[in-house]
């Protein structure tokens, strides 16, 4: 059963045969997913918020020109308690409550990085972003063009992205697209545990400025995480997507909480015998075309998921790559499901319904592969 | 209806009548106005809080020192020779540049849009000239002759204008975006305000290097140029507010020359008076004339001081003027002719030779050769920057990221972490 396991791995591309033996290790240690053996060796276990929290911590114990810059960070632990602990540890020099001046501590990070400093600016919201995005873009992203090379920017910009629960529309926007459309920029959207860890350390370290949008509602969640994920010099590539779960039948791409849709959505589709194969983005700046072009070729049909607006949004780029370089492969129309176009709304039941659900991506799914199925409302 | 410079001087309350150019001017500008020899900021500061007169004293104390020495203008205290022909000679750099980007810009050499220095060149010369090499400057739009002070060579800046390879940033940048690595020019920023916080954050580095990473011997400062119109946006607020707060080594340098393109400060402005917002923050506020170096200069040594001794930021407003347009498209309908008039009478770089030499530290000679030298700086600029290459078509794509594959993808083009070593971590945890 493993040795035909790890041929099925093996063949599909782009895994290299560490690769499948970590995808395998990860399997068997994993009990939920083979229903077979169940070893008893210990399934470590993190969530997203401990994910983050140690990556921080460990990069800020190897380099001492990393920093903390944000509203609460210290002494509040962190709004969302990802900066927990960091403050008595590093002490308040490197761990820097600011008042509340996104703009202002935003170029304050940018300047400090232009001289060679690692700041990891922390937004409590990426909406709150939107006040510093003069820094971001054309401070931060662009010069490193401008300046021919000259000045890099070494700058980490994370928080919280996208909706959380109930919060309304000034908290609720998703800024994937927007940062995602800036040349100069990385944009990178952990999912698991091990995505939080592995990224947000290859963030710190990378040269260049890069957007990290985490999730509120990921942080309590809990994933299996492996021991190589938890060495302190654990880093995810940049750049790269990773295939969740494989398939044959239709490919889903996806991005932070929508992956975790996806997934349960691709264990109904299996049911009415459509093998999804699920696509964690995990960067989408730069965008995996490889990865997912490889994917469509395979399968032959599309379906992305993304919590932002529609317009302009990341499955729109997607649906674009995919049309230009595998429109020979497609055997359907491509499928973007994207948020509703309106602001969020509050009520919980109209805010359910402007962003995806597990019976849209199986609903799209269906129309993918040509099932007469009903439409979905559009809002 | 147009103002007068001299109008604008009043004290509180501002909004009052006199507007119309029939009254009687209420102080005669050329003994009594303020922003003409800061001596009556001293008045004006007495309003203030014992604790922040404490500090505005202390800079007004220069200006009561320097009054003191102008006095004795026999006494060569002010500057040495040397010192007096290097800022000469960078304010003639300054404008003899500034003049032939305009010649330049009309034959359409340079395009785009280019802000011109002149009449400023006290500001620029008066306070970059007392930095180290590892000072850092941030400056706005306007920052040809910034760079050029700062030690930019005048080829470097000329040819990255003309938008070639061999420019500072290899023609990336332009006239809005002059960085250079090597003088810690950081930019050249085209959004009003956006260089404000980015100097801060240079300012925030070097004490973080002092105090983290404990480089004791790191004391660079950072000086943040900007204009009037820059004072009612929100970042300005935001980095006094911060800077004062964590005592971060920079100085605030407003070039107050009353206009922001078409908009008079005046009108844009509640209380036009900048040097106040300094104190409000918690730092020591200046108001200095900015068309005599040597008083700049003078205001620039105490600020620079009190930074290094890491006694925390000054804003210092410099009244000053651009004797051009907003940029070389602004066709500068708005300004009354006689404000015009009245600064050019001002201008910084006869005041300063009329100085030198009124005071022996320079004869007519000596100066002319400086002027001649510079003339031939700025052709020799010009005539490299017309025979200098235009940037390669590879160009277009290079320098977007320093790393452009990202961490994880090494070099060999394989992923790090399938490298069976990848683990042998090197952090200690």
């Amino acid at each position: 059963m493993w040795g035909i396991l790890s041929q099925k791995l093996g063949a599909a591309r782009g895994l290299s045969s560490q690769v499948v033996g970590n995808y395998v290790l990860r399997l068997r240690l994993a009990p939920s997913a083979m229903p077979m053996r169940h070893y008893s060796s210990a399934t470590k276990e993190m969530t997203v918020r401990d994910a983050l929290n140690s990556a921080l911590d460990e990069e800020m114990a190897a380099d001492p020109n990393v920093f903390v810059m944000g509203e609460e960070v210290g002494e509040y632990q962190g709004a969302y308690k990802i900066t927990k602990g960091l403050l008595d540890k590093y002490g308040p020099e490197r761990v820097v409550d600011t008042p509340i001046t996104e703009a202002g501590f935003a170029g304050i990070g940018v300047g400090s990085a232009y001289h060679g400093l690692r700041p990891v600016i922390e937004f409590m919201t990426f909406n709150f972003s939107m006040q510093a995005i003069d820094h971001i873009i054309n401070s931060a992203a662009k010069s490193n063009y401008m300046s021919a090379g000259q000045i890099n920017v070494p700058i980490v910009f994370r928080g919280p992205n996208g909706p959380a629960a109930g919060v309304g529309a000034q908290h609720s926007q998703c800024y994937g697209a927007w940062y995602g459309s800036v040349p100069g920029l990385k944009v990178l959207v952990p999912y698991s545990s091990e995505d939080a860890r592995g990224l947000l350390k290859a963030a710190i370290r990378d040269p260049d400025p890069v957007v990290f949008l985490e999730n509120e509602l990921l942080y309590g969640e809990t994933f299996p995480i492996s021991a190589e994920a938890l060495d302190s010099s654990f880093c995810l590539p940049i750049g790269k997507a990773k295939i969740e779960r494989e398939g044959k039948d239709i490919t889903i791409t996806a991005f932070s909480k929508m992956v975790g849709y996806a997934l349960k959505a691709a264990e109904i589709l299996e049911k009415e015998g459509i093998n999804a194969e699920v696509i964690n983005l995990r960067s989408i700046r730069p965008l995996d075309r490889a990865t997912i072009n490889a994917s469509v070729r395979k399968t032959n049909r599309l379906v992305t998921v993304e919590e932002g607006f529609p317009q302009h949004g990341v499955g729109a780029e997607i649906c674009a790559t995919v049309v230009e370089d595998s429109f020979g492969y497609l055997d359907a129309p491509v499928e973007r499901i994207a948020g509703a176009d309106v602001p969020t709304p509050y009520a919980a039941n109209l805010e359910r319904m402007a962003f995806p659900q597990i019976e849209d991506i199986v609903r799209a799914a269906k129309r993918a592969c040509y099932r007469s199925v009903p439409m979905a409302a559009s809002a | 209806m147009a103002f007068s410079g001299a109008k604008i001087i009043q004290p509180l309350p501002l909004h009052t009548t006199i507007r119309s150019p029939n009254n009687p001017l209420l102080f005669d500008p050329f003994t009594s106005s303020p922003f003409l020899g800061s001596t009556r900021t001293l008045r004006l500061s007495q309003s203030i809080s014992a604790s922040q007169r404490r500090c505005a004293s202390h800079i007004v104390a220069v200006s009561d020192v320097f009054k003191e020495k102008k006095l004795k203008s026999n006494t060569n205290l002010l500057l040495t020779k040397e010192e007096g022909l290097q800022v000469y000679e960078d304010m003639i750099l300054g404008r003899a540049f500034e003049d032939m980007c305009a010649q330049m810009y009309y034959r359409g050499k340079m395009f785009g849009f280019v802000h011109l220095y002149n009449g400023q060149e006290a500001v620029s010369s008066g306070f970059i000239k007392l930095l180290k090499k590892e000072d850092s400057v941030v400056s706005t739009y306007r920052d040809h002759v910034h760079a050029l002070s700062k030690g930019v060579p005048a080829r470097a800046v000329m040819s990255e204008l003309f938008g070639k390879k061999t420019g500072c940033c290899r023609g990336q940048g332009g006239s809005m975006h002059m960085f250079s690595a090597e003088h810690n020019v950081l930019g050249g920023f085209a959004f009003i305000g956006e260089g404000i916080p980015v100097a801060t954050g240079a300012a925030f580095a070097s004490k973080y290097r002092r105090e983290v990473l404990k480089e004791a011997d790191c004391d660079h400062v950072t000086l943040a140029f900007f204009g009037d119109g820059t004072c009612n946006n929100g970042q300005f607020f935001e980095c006094l507010n911060m800077a004062a707060l964590w005592k971060l080594p920079i100085i605030f340098v407003v070039e107050n020359n009353l206009w922001a393109i078409g908009m008079s400060h005046l009108r844009s402005t509640s209380d036009p008076e900048i040097w106040k917002k300094g104190p409000a923050f918690g730092m020591p506020g200046v108001h200095v004339d900015g068309m005599d170096v040597l008083k700049v200069r003078e205001v620039a040594k105490e600020a620079i001081g009190r930074a290094r001794r890491g006694e925390g930021p000054t804003l210092v407003e410099c009244e000053t003027y651009r004797f051009r347009g907003h940029s070389l498209a602004d066709p500068d309908e708005l300004r009354d002719p006689a404000e015009k008039a009245r600064y050019a009478a001002r201008d910084p770089i006869t005041a300063l030779k009329k100085y030198l030499i009124e005071s022996k530290l320079a004869n007519e000679a000596e100066l002319l050769a400086i002027e001649k030298k510079i003339e031939e700086v700025v052709e020799d600029a010009v005539e490299f920057a017309d025979e200098s290459p235009a940037p390669s078509r590879s160009q277009l794509l290079e320098n977007v990221f320093a790393d452009p594959r990202g961490f994880g993808i090494g070099p060999d083009g394989s992923y790090r972490c399938e490298d069976p070593k990848f683990t042998e971590g090197t952090a200690q945890v």
